[in-house]
């Protein structure tokens, strides 16, 4: 109850938290997993895993995009910096993380040309501004960002920009929520969907979920009262006995998604035959690349990429945090050798890393915790 | 430094005549104009509030949503601050 006055309907919240109590059941312990990194954020800024009864755990999921992206493609990127007349283009979350042989800024800093960007179309006008150069926009990110790249990709298309080419490492959601489920570390009883990568797919491809593995799923949006609202959902569920995919976010997301977003990732990219994620190894048809009719857009194409492959250092256990199967602070690293400032692993870089939301956020809240046990 | 995963919303201010997949967009009191291509199957408005992701806008979101969304952000401090430097940098055409 600590946090609840934090809240903008104090009243809600403290009702949802003792009707999620009543449909606790004795003696059973509850994990369910956040997928996405924006709701770890929001579950560590406010202490919402202290505010819950404690036989229920909230696991963080694979969701952040930044956090599952191998070295080996981070090092392929800076190959590509490097080479003659390249501008690299890139997203500010992606600049800090490390390769196996550094990071976009170590690259920068010994010479690179490599900028940050807002948008692929940010890229694709600096691309009609240096017809000298060749222009890489690094792609990343979850079926939220794919639709832009596919659309910026349309665009320099239409408009016969020839020095504008992607280098596409856009992954997609499902397979990664498949490989956790069929992993054998980790019992679920049912998951916190993606509230924006659902207003691109819908809920539909999560129904396999519900389905086929008998976890209920709640697409749910990012602010505390929602994700409450959506454990409430998991349990009343459990409750009855039902596995369904439900949405709490019904406000923005559409139950089939944005038709014309899906039309023009399907238009501009296919599925690979197997990509490799950070901590959770490689995973079947888990990664778009750009089709061979928009080949000219193509990085990969375009350039030889070396295909590097790095193995995650010894130390780092983003792939354990990355699965759920461990909190931040309990990998060997976190807030010593790992830390925001100079992070071992992707999971500290961005703030939607759940070791960096943790770090950020949830010392303080534990720290309020002991503050008001004390008074 | 900007976050990809963050959903921004931004109230429609102008629509472009000569640009149908562009449209001016107020976010927090920063003008930008916005890629409004994927939402082609719906009617935008000067007025309309849209969620937006790195320059493209993703669905179309009620005024009420859209002050919710921006309470949360403005909750989560540096994070938005950086987001709305980004778009401040950015000159979609």
């Amino acid at each position: 109850m600590r946090f609840v006055d934090e809240f903008r309907d104090a009243d809600v919240a403290q009702a949802l938290a003792a009707q999620i109590i009543d449909l606790c059941e004795p003696g059973r312990q509850y994990k369910f997993m956040e997928v996405c990194g924006g709701h770890t954020h929001t579950i560590y800024k406010h202490g919402l895993e202290d505010y819950l009864p404690a036989n229920i755990t909230l696991v963080h999921g694979p969701g952040c995009p930044v956090c599952v992206i191998p070295m080996g493609r981070v090092d392929d990127a800076i190959h590509l910096a490097e080479q003659p007349d390249v501008i690299m283009t890139s997203f500010g979350d992606m600049m800090r993380v490390p390769g196996g042989r550094g990071s976009f800024f170590d690259s920068k800093a010994a010479g690179a040309d490599i900028r940050m960007v807002y948008s692929p179309l940010d890229s694709l006008k600096i691309a009609r501004q240096n017809p000298d150069k060749r222009v890489v926009f690094m792609a990343i990110g979850f079926e939220t960002t794919a639709p832009s790249s596919a659309m910026t990709v349309l665009r320099a298309a239409a408009e016969g920009i020839d020095n504008f080419s992607i280098f596409c490492n856009h992954v997609t959601i499902i397979p990664a929520i498949k490989a956790i489920l069929d992993s054998p570390d980790l019992r679920l009883d049912g998951f916190i969907g993606p509230g924006h990568v659902s207003t691109v797919i819908g809920c539909r491809p999560y129904e396999f979920i519900a389905r086929d593995y008998g976890k209920p799923l709640v697409c749910a949006g990012f602010e505390p009262l929602d994700i409450l609202q959506s454990v409430y959902m998991l349990l009343k569920q459990l409750a009855e006995g039902r596995s369904e995919v439900e949405n709490q976010y019904t406000r923005v997301v559409p139950w089939n998604g944005n038709l014309k977003a899906l039309q023009v990732i399907g238009q501009v990219m296919e599925l690979r035959p197997y990509f490799e994620w950070r901590g959770l190894g490689f995973i079947s048809h888990s990664a778009l690349r750009v089709r061979e009719e928009y080949a000219g857009f193509d990085a990969e194409r375009l350039f030889d990429v070396p295909g590097v492959r790095v193995a995650d250092p010894k130390a780092c256990q983003c792939g354990e945090v990355l699965k759920g199967v461990l909190k931040p602070w309990e990998c060997k690293v976190f807030g010593t050798a790992c830390t925001p400032e100079t992070p071992i692993g992707t999971c500290m870089v961005s703030s939607e890393g759940a070791c960096a939301a943790y770090y950020n956020f949830g010392r303080f809240s534990r720290e309020r915790v002991k503050e008001a046990t004390r008074t | 430094m900007n976050h990809m995963c963050l959903g921004i919303p931004g109230e429609v201010i102008e629509l472009l005549p000569d640009r149908p997949d562009l449209a001016k967009v107020d976010v927090s009191g920063v003008k930008r104009s916005i890629n409004i291509g994927l939402l082609e199957n719906e009617t935008l408005e000067p007025g309309d509030w849209i969620l937006i992701h790195v320059g493209f806008a993703l669905s179309k979101i009620d005024e009420q949503e859209a002050k919710a969304a921006l309470d949360f952000l403005e909750g989560i401090g540096q994070a938005y601050a950086d987001e709305l430097a980004a778009l401040q940098d950015s000159r979609i055409e």
